[in-house]
């Protein structure tokens, strides 16, 4: 299928917003094999941006790439610059630990650690230390309760995590991840292995969340991506193709490529 | 033939062949199994049961009192041969006789046969006269077996109160003492106290030594015995089974808490089984570290390159070097190399006595160690290979550094496979005789290598192991029929030792592992 896109520079409609990410040039290969190709995109401060695309056109290689993730991977190797918050997160003076605490990831499988309900809750916690055990309950029961969970485990905090279904499993990672106060949530098709129910739950707590946090969603879902995101941006092989506010890309995409992927044209 | 019609046909056929050839090599191995348990166990475990003693009285009018141990055709063909055990070696110079059947005129079982195990000269076969005083030289008058009977058990029972009072007063009186006149001979006060107590055992010898026997064997030849070599006493013919089943019981317990007496033919395994258990359990203390470290190194630490390739198949190759390489090893690098420098620093004064430069436990249990690394590795290794990555990225993405990733989500979820390291580890070393021999077994340590004195282990000590046991009883008594049964009864020790240490294993990590699910998400 010939894609005009890809020759194309990519059609940005960038929000004029204070960004959060800031990505400039980006390419990145799995040993030979090219995933990202010069991607440039910003990511605005407290909003939710989706990423959509067909399977394989490096949505969650961006994303992984946004808490650098991909440095445990030596066969990777990356160009081009990412900002997080006027910082670029490769200088040396960057902890690692303390990027990835900043920017919380939830992935695509729910996998929460084989401990107790409240243990992975409290785990980011007790690695950062300094609280009361009164505090970490506290904080526990909040982020549990941010992910709309705690009504579900208040009584079974002590259940090995891994006796809940996939939907709490998923929201209780959430949860984990809340607990750490992140100031950005990545989250690659969170609702991906989940029931209309606990998706719709997933979407309420995105929703709630977008006051305080900046949220990047990656979704296979358009309606979910339409329900949710302020700003959707859609990437194919690699490239960034179309970018824009969510209404306007959804409604009224600049690209035919765009219109045809979200109509379901394109697989 | 079209497909469906040949999967149709072909199906049927396979399956139960292939099933029923399945199914017949595990009946097979199981009954070959069970059959090895079972010989094991029956001519181990039939050697405590008290068998009754026959009097055979034969043709020619001589008679002979003994327990019929099993039958052969004569060479000739021409009818039976039956060997009984018939002890006295003091008085016949051997314990075992070749009867022909046919000779056999009449066989009884009177129920005052006694059957003593003596320290010396092996069992006596044969009846009571008297109980007396040492000294009397007036022959026993009108013999009362009946009452001479009660009257060993009494004696016997006091012997016993006796024997453990010494042993006490040694241990925990004598012992003490003479350490400390070593580290200060002018003591007087001490030298006081060691004489007075030595007195006191001397005195308690003495009246351990004043009774004797006397003892008459079926053919009439009549002796004295000092009781005080007399360890145990019974009249099988006139024990119901209740007593005979209890008699069993105390000769399985008495095997098994007892030290070996007459160069390991006889007696009990005790010490073996201490420093079979204790040489097992110092080897996992130092192969889990050891082993769990290098695995981590090997997974999640090293670059995945060709030399941790290399590095990998030469530790899986290792697995499979032959013990006795490894005893060389352990004899060339940890006796002499590592032991003889440490006895050259720290232990000069002793020299040229050996400490450390010679076999001993702890070299013993760093050579099984070694020899068990491998499969600690392998095992580790596989078990962290199955840890889904996404779980140490989920404790990445929370902040965690990688040294916490590892210790905190990592290394609890290779508990398991850890601890199934540690188990073959155990089965392996638990059983190997070969390099042991070379690094520290010995055929008699009766001092067992823990005890009260300071540092309480003793690492240097030689030690006995089940194993080698079972070689030396076997092989190296100058009776090796009558040590045949310790032999069995031994060998059945062993496999209940392994198995006793592998459940142990077994249950920790059922016990670790089933704190949560382990179902992976
Ligand atoms: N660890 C890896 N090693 C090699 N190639 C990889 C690796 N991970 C991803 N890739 C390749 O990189 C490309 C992008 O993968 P990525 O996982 O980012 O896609 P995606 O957009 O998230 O797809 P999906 O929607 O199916 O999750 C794919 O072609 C994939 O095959
Ligand atoms: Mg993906």
């Amino acid at each position: 299928m010939g894609i005009e896109g890809m020759v194309n520079p990519p059609v940005i409609d960038f929000p004029r917003e204070a960004s959060c990410f800031d990505i400039a040039g980006l390419s990145l290969a799995y040993g030979d094999t090219p995933a990202l190709e010069g991607l440039t995109l910003r990511v605005p401060r407290h909003r939710v941006t989706a990423f959509i695309g067909p399977s394989g056109c490096g949505k969650s290689t961006l994303l992984r790439a946004l808490n650098r993730l991909h440095d445990l991977d030596e066969t990777v190797t990356q160009r081009g610059t990412i900002r997080f918050e006027g910082q670029d997160i490769h200088a040396p003076e960057v902890a690692v630990d303390e990027l990835r605490r900043q920017v919380g990831m939830v992935f695509q499988m729910p996998n929460p650690f084989p401990m107790s309900i409240y243990d992975n809750v409290a785990f980011g916690l007790r690695l950062q230390g300094g609280l009361t055990r009164r505090q970490r309950d506290d904080v526990v029961e909040w982020a549990l309760g941010a992910a709309a969970l705690w009504d579900e485990v208040k009584d079974r905090l002590g259940d090995s995590a891994w006796s809940l279904s996939g939907g709490q499993q998923q929201r209780l990672v959430i949860a984990r991840t809340l607990a750490v106060k992140p100031s950005v949530l990545l989250l690659d098709e969170p609702a991906s292995a989940l029931d209309p129910i606990s998706t719709l739950k997933i979407e309420d707590l995105i929703r709630s969340l977008k006051g305080q946090l900046t949220l990047v969603l990656v979704t296979h879902n358009m309606q979910q991506a339409a329900r949710v995101s302020d700003y959707t941006a859609f990437l194919q092989q690699g490239r960034l193709v179309e970018y824009a506010p969510t209404d306007t890309l959804f409604t009224n995409p600049r690209l035919a490529h765009t219109e045809n992927y979200i109509t379901g044209r394109i697989a | 033939m079209t497909l469906a019609e040949r999967i149709r046909r072909s199906r049927p056929v396979n399956e139960g062949a292939g099933a029923w050839l399945a199914a017949g090599s595990v009946a097979l191995s199981l009954l070959m199994l069970g059959g090895l348990l079972l010989l094991i166990a029956v001519r181990g475990l039939g050697h405590f049961w008290p068998a009754s003693v026959a009097l055979v009285e034969l043709e020619d009018g001589r008679q002979l009192a003994g327990q019929a141990v099993r039958e052969l055709p004569l060479p000739d063909g021409q009818g039976r041969e039956r060997l009984y055990f018939t002890g006295n070696r003091d008085l016949d110079g051997g314990v075992w006789a070749w009867l022909p059947v046919e000779e056999i005129a009449a066989q009884r079982h009177p129920a005052d046969l006694v059957v003593l195990e003596r320290q010396r000269w092996g069992d006596f076969i044969g009846r009571l006269v008297a109980v007396e005083p040492r000294e009397t030289e007036d022959a026993p008058g009108q013999s009362d077996p009946e009452g001479a009977w009660m009257q060993l058990q009494a004696r016997l029972a006091e012997l016993e109160t006796l024997r453990e009072a010494r042993e006490t007063l040694e241990r925990e009186t004598i012992r003490p003492l003479a350490r400390r006149l070593e580290d200060d001979p002018d003591n007087v006060e001490a030298r006081q106290a060691l004489e007075a107590a030595t007195a006191r055992v001397t005195r308690q010898t003495a009246a351990m030594e004043e009774t004797t026997l006397v003892l008459e064997s079926v053919a009439g030849d009549r002796f004295r015995q000092p009781l005080d070599a007399v360890l145990a006493a019974s009249r099988p013919n006139a024990m119901s089974t209740g007593e005979k089943l209890g008699a069993w019981t105390q000769g399985v317990w008495r095997f098994l808490s007892e030290g070996p007496r007459a160069a390991n033919s006889a007696g009990g395994v005790w010490p073996a089984i201490f420093g079979t258990v204790l040489m097992v359990m110092l080897m996992s203390l130092l192969v889990t570290p050891f082993g769990v470290l290098a695995a981590f190194y090997l997974n999640e630490v090293a670059h995945q390159g060709r030399l941790t390739r290399l590095v990998r198949i030469a530790v899986r190759n290792l697995a499979g070097v032959p013990s006795i390489v490894y005893g060389v090893f352990g004899l060339g690098v940890f006796v002499y190399g590592i032991g003889g420098t440490l006895d050259d620093w720290f232990f000069g004064d002793s020299l040229p006595s050996p400490t450390f430069g010679t076999g001993g436990l702890l070299w013993a249990s760093l050579t099984l160690a070694l020899l068990t690394l491998p499969v600690v590795i392998v095992a580790t290794e596989e078990g962290l290979a199955r840890i889904p990555d996404h779980q140490r990225e989920g404790a990445l993405a929370l902040g965690a550094t990688r040294l916490e990733m590892l210790t905190r989500v990592v290394l609890p979820m290779a508990v398991p496979a850890m601890l199934t390291g540690v188990i073959l580890a155990v089965a392996r070393a638990a059983g190997e005789v070969a390099p042991l021999m070379l690094v520290g077994v010995a055929k008699l340590a009766p001092q067992i290598p823990v005890d009260g004195d300071f540092p309480f282990l003793h690492l240097d000590r030689k030690f006995m192991h089940l194993g080698y046991h079972v070689y030396d009883t076997a092989f190296h008594g100058d009776d090796v029929q009558a040590a045949m049964p310790l032999v069995f009864a031994t060998a059945l020790l062993l496999v209940l030792v392994i198995l006793v240490l592998n459940l142990t294993a077994i249950f920790l990590r059922h016990h670790v592992g089933s704190r949560h699910a382990m179902t992976a998400p």
